[in-house]
């Protein structure tokens, strides 16, 4: 198939070569199984850590592969989501649970907690969200007392992807309620640790395969040397963190936007009906090429915003946000297109754009809603032309 | 432990075009892999390895230089060493004959525990080059594996047959052929793979691991091939259908008799 030419590494493209290979050969022949059971895919991610493919956004001093390209990370979750989300998301969450540690932890902290994250031994997940607290994450209630040299968790979080999988989870907790935002600090916080307990796997609409649950703190006594930066740092971590991983639920969008038209372009070519193939008509074939387009474009404007970080850029929240919210608004329309293109079929569990079409619409969910990635850009907006216009 | 493992390169097709004239196999535009029952022997090595911490496995393979690819992707996988077997006076070796070289090569090396080998190679689909070796060896072998533990200085093997399996003790060191049920080969690892990109395989000649000259190549292979050809493709048989059930099975009866089949 013909492709543009990104300037990919030689990394990058093995990398897309041998995740490619693996998502064909290893996810697709069970992805309709896992959404069916909702059954987290332990055994695929613990082959992506065999293959080394867990540490590809670890520096190689903490054990992983990355050496200032942030490409083959992202286009390993392309490819796996060009298969199935509920493993990629699975996959990626490791990284968003990393992050915090990546962006604020010490350097002990991150020779402690980084390598078997690399290796794929251990696992992690990001805990912000509460019941009260989603869009809003400055308001969460979650806190945290200092007692000695530990800190004391109390709190309830809500809908935390690798949930109850994960060992390893960075929580984000209020340390002074006077504060506000200002108040709240990040924790490492391990899987077995007294007073941690998970609810019940949440039953969903899409992304199935991917573990979604309720982190319980009950007088959780965690060690004062597990607090990312200092007290009241947590949410410029939480959100440096969003700035680096939505360009991740971009590449998520578009992997699944990609596996929607594949299906929708081979299954067009097949589909007879009024004594011919159905993409014969004009009407079903600017259909695929407007899919077509638009998968591009969202693929585009997520590797060009990942490449401007990788070189340094300094202001990119609100490329973040673009790539975030127009590749995964692609995926919404692409994905139900193929349902589409597929007709009845394409309702019909027997067929993959169905499943394509419920995972879909996470993507506008989580990690900041899409109206709030309208909100980053509509601000970052605002600031930019005040500044042009003082001049 | 120290783990052999004998693969071969065969060219990726079930469906290789036999040439009429000359009886041999037409490779041209053929892309070449690693037989596919090697990848669960090599995969059964790897797991023992995991398993057995120390343990080492090497992987031996017998052909051109361009062999060397399929050493590569071993060592992708987790092997941790290669041998190419690659010497014009290989050339043209039957079962008999490669079965000797390999051995030759194995006894060169440091005493192996365990020597394994897929059930068979998809191109010959002979099964006798495990076995052979194994003779050439004087080492117990067992065919058809498709389970094994090792403990106490022997294995525990499980032998598939198509009625059941057996469960056999065999003291090491012991030669197996791999069954496909026995595992999921794994995929080549980043770190594998960058490993292999560097390495360069130095081949092994006929000389190097004492081979006899006698017992090599076209000259010293017994087996002569009389003919190769492709089996007729199976015709589609009878088909009825459409009438009451009793009619139809009553015409298959009579049908079963007339051919003497009940
Ligand atoms: C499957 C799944 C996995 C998740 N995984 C994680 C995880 O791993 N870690 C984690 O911390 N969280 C996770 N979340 C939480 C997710 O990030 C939140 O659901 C999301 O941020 C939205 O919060 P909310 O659901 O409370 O919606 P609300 O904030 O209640 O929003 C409801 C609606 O109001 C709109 N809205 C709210 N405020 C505004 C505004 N200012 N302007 C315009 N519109 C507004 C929203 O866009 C939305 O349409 C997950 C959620 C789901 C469903």
């Amino acid at each position: 198939m013909s492709e543009l030419n990104y300037g990919l590494s030689e990394l990058a493209l093995e990398i897309r070569a041998m995740v490619r290979e693996f998502a064909e050969s290893r996810v697709k022949p069970v992805r309709a199984e896992l959404d069916e059971t909702g059954h987290f895919p332990t055994e695929i991610l613990r082959e992506l850590g065999k293959m080394d493919l867990m540490g590809l956004y670890i520096p190689a001093e903490y054990g992983g592969t990355f050496e200032g390209d942030s490409m083959p990370n992202l286009i390993a979750v392309e490819e796996l989501s060009r298969i199935c989300i509920g493993v990629s998301v699975s996959f990626a969450a490791n990284g968003l649970g990393a992050d915090p540690i990546l962006i604020g932890a010490s350097d002990e902290q991150k020779k402690k907690f980084l390598p078997p994250l690399a290796s794929g031994e251990k696992w992690a997940a990001y805990a912000l969200t509460e019941p009260n607290a989603g869009s809003d994450a400055g308001s969460i209630r979650t806190t945290a007392v200092k007692k000695g040299d530990k800190y004391v968790l109390n709190g309830t979080k809500q809908w935390i992807t690798n949930g109850g999988e994960a060992d390893i989870y960075t929580v984000f907790a209020v340390t002074d309620k006077n504060r506000g935002a200002r108040g709240v600090s990040c924790f490492i916080v391990e899987k077995g640790t007294p007073g941690f307990k998970f609810g019940k796997k949440e039953n969903k609409l899409g992304i199935r395969a991917s573990a979604t649950r309720e982190l319980i703190f009950e007088d959780c006594e965690v060690p004062a040397a597990n607090l990312i930066g200092r007290e009241g740092t947590g949410f410029i971590w939480a959100m440096k963190t969003f700035d680096v991983s939505r360009p991740g639920i971009a590449a998520q969008a578009v992997g699944l936007a990609q596996g929607a038209l594949d299906e929708a372009v081979l299954y067009a070519k097949v589909r007879e009906q009024f004594g011919k193939p159905i993409i014969a008509n004009q009407g079903l074939s600017w259909m695929l090429a407007d899919m077509a387009t638009k998968v591009e474009t969202a693929r585009a404007l997520t590797y060009a915003t990942v490449q401007s970080i990788d070189r340094g850029a300094k202001d990119y929240s609100k490329f973040s946000a673009m790539c975030k919210v127009y590749a995964s608004d692609v995926a919404m329309q692409v994905t139900t297109d193929a349902v589409q293109v597929f007709g009845g079929y394409g309702y019909m569990k027997e067929y993959p754009v169905e499943k394509m079409m419920r995972d879909a619409k996470i993507l506008q969910i989580y990690e900041g809603t899409n109206q709030i990635q309208r909100d980053i850009i509509g601000l970052a907006l605002n600031k930019e032309y005040g500044a042009v216009a003082k001049k | 432990m120290h783990i052999v493992v004998c693969v071969k390169q065969v060219p990726n097709t079930t469906q290789v075009r036999i040439n009429p004239e000359t009886n041999t196999l037409v490779r041209d535009g053929v892309e070449s892999i690693l037989n596919p029952f090697d990848e669960n022997a090599l995969e059964m090595a790897l797991q023992l390895k995991e398993k057995h911490p120390g343990t080492k496995v090497t992987v031996l393979t017998m052909g051109p230089p361009q062999a060397a690819e399929v050493l590569k992707e071993a060592v992708g996988r987790g092997a941790d060493a290669v041998v190419l077997l690659c010497d014009r006076a290989f050339a043209g070796s039957d079962t008999w004959a490669t079965s000797y070289a390999l051995s030759t090569a194995i006894r060169k090396m440091e005493p192996a525990d365990l020597v394994l080998f897929g059930k068979q190679a998809i191109d010959g689909d002979t099964a006798q080059v495990g076995p052979g070796v194994a003779d050439w060896l004087g080492i117990p072998c067992v065919a058809y594996a498709r389970k094994i533990e090792v403990a106490d200085g022997k294995a525990v093997v499980e032998r598939n047959f198509e009625d059941g399996y057996e469960k056999l003790d065999v003291a090491l060191p012991c030669a197996l052929t791999v069954l496909k049920e026995a595992n999921v080969p794994r995929m080549a690892s980043l770190r594998g793979k960058m490993a292999a990109k560097k390495l360069v395989i130095a081949p092994m000649t006929a000389e190097a691991v004492g081979a006899d000259p006698a017992k090599l190549g076209l000259n010293a292979s017994p087996t002569r091939v009389v003919k190769i050809f492709s089996p007729p493709p199976k015709t589609g048989g009878v088909k009825w259908q459409g009438e009451e059930p009793a009619v139809l099975a009553q015409r298959l009866a009579d049908l079963l008799r007339e051919r003497k089949l009940i």
